[in-house]
């Protein structure tokens, strides 16, 4: 409490607008109201849903957990909203997460076939059909959270048999969940990375997707062809071929924009589809390996990514590079001059052509590193994870990337936190697919959610009452227009 | 490139540098692939040979008549840099299609008519650009609209057992997605780019998700293809006649092209939108509201996308995975090529469905060593090499993709 009442009057002369500073008291006595009604509220739906279930199906103890999250939510705002405005920043993601959770399971309820079988006479039994729509999303999350994380209660029984037996199998197979979302959470690192630094330096890099499967291939393909080399010199040599490949792949949008002026936007677009195109083209013939598969041979063992643990658990040390990277973008673009130059073309580049930038070497320099990072992206998955490169390589982690690098506010930090959610929302969502039979799709309708709470921050602010924070934690990424 | 050099090339001469080494390169392939006393012969269903060009010696004749065009372009200039475009890009479109055929014979109309049919939704797409973003709204979300446009077409259509009625549904949800895009880009000023790709990230999502949950295990996923529209007396023409006997979206596109250009460039609401795409402060400042032109603009994008994409699974008959394919984005390209008007997108989205109709006789008929993907990637080259402004220039609505802050 003492801290609280320090902190306040410092915050509100300091940062806060005049016309909120008229009335700090009378805001601060709403914010108590609102969380007074908020959670009455809340309290209410819990003892009215927990009323159904109680006749039902017993007491389910999932429901108060949630109706207790909510309230902390709400709290959490209040208490932002009162005082701590530097929060106010990195509750918005949070919120845009858990919103858009709450909003995929409204679309599982509503498209529940029990649902909907029952919904035509909700007016005489609405308990049966709110009761199915529960059951339908409680199933959905426990698989989702299971995939994700894996089930407390195997882990437990692993660990017992791990200390006691010396067996480590069950334990092994208990968090390959774990394991699977960090593993999935690799590539969307990368590309996120590739995206955010896009961001930072005033470019839209939506190539992301093209410049993965690029670099996918190209380090598949030094990964399989070149032979007899030790692993530490071709290991490095695939991943930089893939890195390098994609980096290409990048520059020529970057070069087109610096010298042209042809907006990065629709070159990156384009040259997505003539990636894919290509791709197409080499894997049906020059580059299968057995006819009809349109799959490259399998690379050399002395190419792959080696992984930390034994086999049913995928993680492989493209974890190392996909942390290497964030710390060297995060270095890159703090500490070093190059950095600050290109952060400055992207903030303000009038500014930036003022102060002597070249603003042409910063836009080929950044599109360069951007698609680097988005074909290590790409080398990591197909060096880590599938050995080869088939036409469903490409599984949107580049569309993704957008979602991610504007989730983590094109800060790397942030970029890796919200490429573990995404991580662990993908793996959980093939868990939920196979146990509760809801198709893997949801995920992206989520993510989608994601970005727009996030690029439209307003629309969380007024559902959950936040007040704006004091600058926001995305850095005004606005597109030059096509017309300039 | 130092500014001599820059005086010395400018866009015209290196349109005519271009135009001869096109035609030398012609000329040169005729040399190098082409066999002296092959014919190429061009025929159709019912009459038989059209005509039968020797093809080296019709080669020759193209490659060198480009040449001179191209001589004439950087000596003297032509007064229309469009004409040069238009005329070159028709030699070398014969000339590809004689080399093509050379020895074997290909049913030309069947070739026109698969053309028309794969232009007709790239046309309906870049239309709805050509909206949305003579409107000062960027629309990357084309692919999007039609893919949910695609959808409701299919569900409607087999709920109702009209295709029609499935073709309304089809456009009133692309118009509902539009909604979504100009809330998110106009009123809340979000990057036009990012609710783009949320829109496409949300369709192919949506679209899968409900397919795989509602239409299928309600066996509402096969309507059967739309029958087609036949116009009555032109339909026994020789020759041209199968172009009349089409799917009906293809008539839409055509009326709706007619339409667009006549709005756009000839109706006052025409002025108006385009005043808000060029320069919304000062259209603001004669009395034009900037934010309803905006919003009206994009939602008519959103229908027009929605028969776009009702085209795709009406003329299949069921709904497909993210069944689109990129058409979305061709059709993008295609309104950048035909920078930024009607009657160009058409003409663009012509020149891509011959692309792709080409590819299609290559992997059946002709049996070209040419892998198709390379024609497929035709279209994105081309609006990358249009972009940057090497030959010809494609020049954006000034506005566009800005969102208006009133004053």
């Amino acid at each position: 409490m003492s801290k609280k009442d320090v902190t306040l009057p410092i915050e509100q002369t300091s940062s806060e607008p005049s016309a909120q500073m008229a009335q700090p008291s009378f805001l601060q006595t709403r914010q108590r109201l609102l969380l007074g009604i908020w959670g009455g509220l809340v309290i209410l739906i819990i003892l009215a849903l927990a009323g159904i279930f109680v006749t039902k199906s017993g007491i389910d103890f999932i429901l108060p957990l949630l109706g207790v999250l909510l309230v902390m939510m709400f709290a959490l705002v209040t208490i932002v909203n009162a005082s701590f405005a530097w929060l106010r920043g990195t509750v918005l993601p949070v919120l845009a997460v858990v919103t858009a959770l709450i909003i995929g399971s409204i679309i599982i309820a509503l498209t529940d076939p029990l649902v909907l079988a029952s919904a035509g006479n909700f007016l005489e039994d609405p308990t049966t059909v709110l009761h199915h729509a529960w059951d339908a999303v409680s199933l959905a999350y426990q698989a989702l959270f299971e995939g994700a994380l894996g089930s407390p209660a195997k882990i437990t029984a692993g660990l017992e048999s791990w200390l006691v037996d010396g067996n480590a199998k069950p334990l092994l197979s208990a968090i390959r969940p774990l394991s699977e979302s960090i593993t999935k959470s690799i590539p969307y690192i990368l590309a996120g990375l590739s995206v955010a630094l896009g961001f930072r330096a005033g470019l839209f890099n939506i190539g992301a997707e093209g410049q993965f499967v690029v670099g996918g291939l190209s380090a598949v393909v030094v990964g399989y062809s070149v032979t007899g080399l030790p692993t530490y010199i071709h290991l490095p040599l695939a991943v930089m071929a893939g890195a390098l490949a994609a980096g290409i792949w990048g520059l020529i949008p970057g070069v087109l924009k610096a010298w042209t002026g042809a907006h990065e936007v629709i070159n990156t677009i384009m040259m997505n589809w003539i990636a894919f195109r290509m791709t197409d083209y080499l894997l049906k013939e020059p580059l299968e390996s057995i006819q009809g598969t349109h799959r490259t041979p399998d690379v050399l063992p002395t190419a792959v990514l080696p992984r930390f643990f034994p086999h049913p658990l995928r993680l492989h040390a493209g974890l190392i590079i996909a942390l290497a990277a964030a710390v060297f973008v995060y270095w890159f673009l703090w500490k070093t001059t190059w950095g600050f130059e290109m952060r400055t073309v992207g903030a303000n580049p009038d500014a930036a052509r003022y102060g002597g930038i070249s603003i042409k070497r910063n836009i080929v320099l950044a599109m360069f590193i951007s698609g680097t990072l988005a074909g290590l992206s790409g080398a990591s998955e197909s060096l880590g994870v599938t050995h080869n490169m088939s036409l469903g390589f490409q599984a949107g982690y580049g569309f993704d990337s957008i979602a991610l690098a504007l989730l983590g506010g094109s800060h790397p930090l942030g970029v890796v936190l919200a490429s573990l959610l995404f991580g662990a929302l993908r793996a959980g969502g093939t868990r939920m697919m196979s146990v509760a039979a809801i198709p893997l799709e949801i995920t992206s309708i989520v993510q989608a959610m994601v970005i727009i709470f996030i690029a439209a921050p307003a629309i969380i602010r007024s559902i959950y009452r936040l007040r704006a924070a004091k600058e926001g934690l995305v850095p005004a990424m606005i597109t030059r227009g096509w017309g300039s | 490139m130092s500014k001599k050099w820059r005086e010395i090339l400018t866009r015209e001469k290196i349109l005519g540098v271009v135009c001869m080494v096109i035609g030398l390169v012609i000329i040169t392939v005729a040399a190098l692939f082409l066999k002296s006393g092959e014919v190429a012969t061009f025929i159709d269903e019912k009459i038989g040979t059209l005509f039968a060009p020797p093809s080296q010696a019709t080669l020759y004749a193209l490659g060198t008549l480009c040449f001179f065009v191209g001589g004439w372009q950087l000596y003297r200039g032509f007064r229309s840099t469009g004409v040069v475009l238009g005329a070159v890009g028709f030699l070398m479109v014969a000339s590809f299609l004689i080399a093509l055929t050379s020895g074997k014979q290909l049913n030309l109309p069947g070739l026109l008519q698969t053309t028309l049919t794969s232009a007709t939704p790239l046309t309906l797409g870049a239309l709805s650009g050509v909206f949305c973003e003579r409107a000062g709204v960027v629309n990357i979300a084309i692919e999007g609209m039609m893919l949910f446009g695609a959808f409701a077409a299919i569900a409607a259509s087999s709920l109702s057992g009209n295709h029609w009625i499935g073709m309304l549904a089809a456009i009133l949800t692309s118009g509902i997605i539009a909604v979504l895009h100009a809330v998110l880009s106009i009123t809340y000023k979000v990057d036009q780019i990012i609710s783009g790709t949320v829109i496409n990230i949300l369709a192919a999502g949506a679209t899968r998700y409900l397919k795989l949950r509602l239409l299928s295990p309600a066996g509402l996923n096969s309507p059967g293809p739309i029958a087609n529209m036949r116009i009555p007396v032109l339909v026994d023409l020789p020759i041209v006649g199968k172009f009349f006997d089409n799917n009906p979206t293809v008539f839409i596109m055509l009326v709706l092209v007619v339409v667009v250009t006549f709005v756009i460039f000839y109706t006052p609401w025409g002025l108006r939108t385009r005043s808000v795409g060029e320069h919304p402060r000062a259209a603001d400042t004669v009395g034009v509201d900037v934010i309803r032109m905006r919003y009206v603009n994009v939602i008519i994008g959103g229908l027009i996308a929605g028969i776009g994409g009702s085209y795709f699974s009406l003329g299949l008959g069921q709904f497909e995975d993210n069944m689109t394919h990129g058409q979305g984005f061709i059709a993008l390209a295609a309104m950048i090529f035909g920078n930024w008007t009607p009657v160009g997108s058409f003409l663009a989205a012509l020149l891509f469905g011959f692309a792709d109709a080409v590819q299609g006789k290559m992997q059946s008929v002709l049996r070209v060593g040419l892998p198709p993907e390379f024609l497929q990637m035709a279209p994105y080259i081309l609006t990358m090499i249009v972009l940057a402004g090497v030959i010809g220039r494609a020049i954006p609505p000034a506005a566009d993709g800005k969102p208006y802050e009133k004053q």
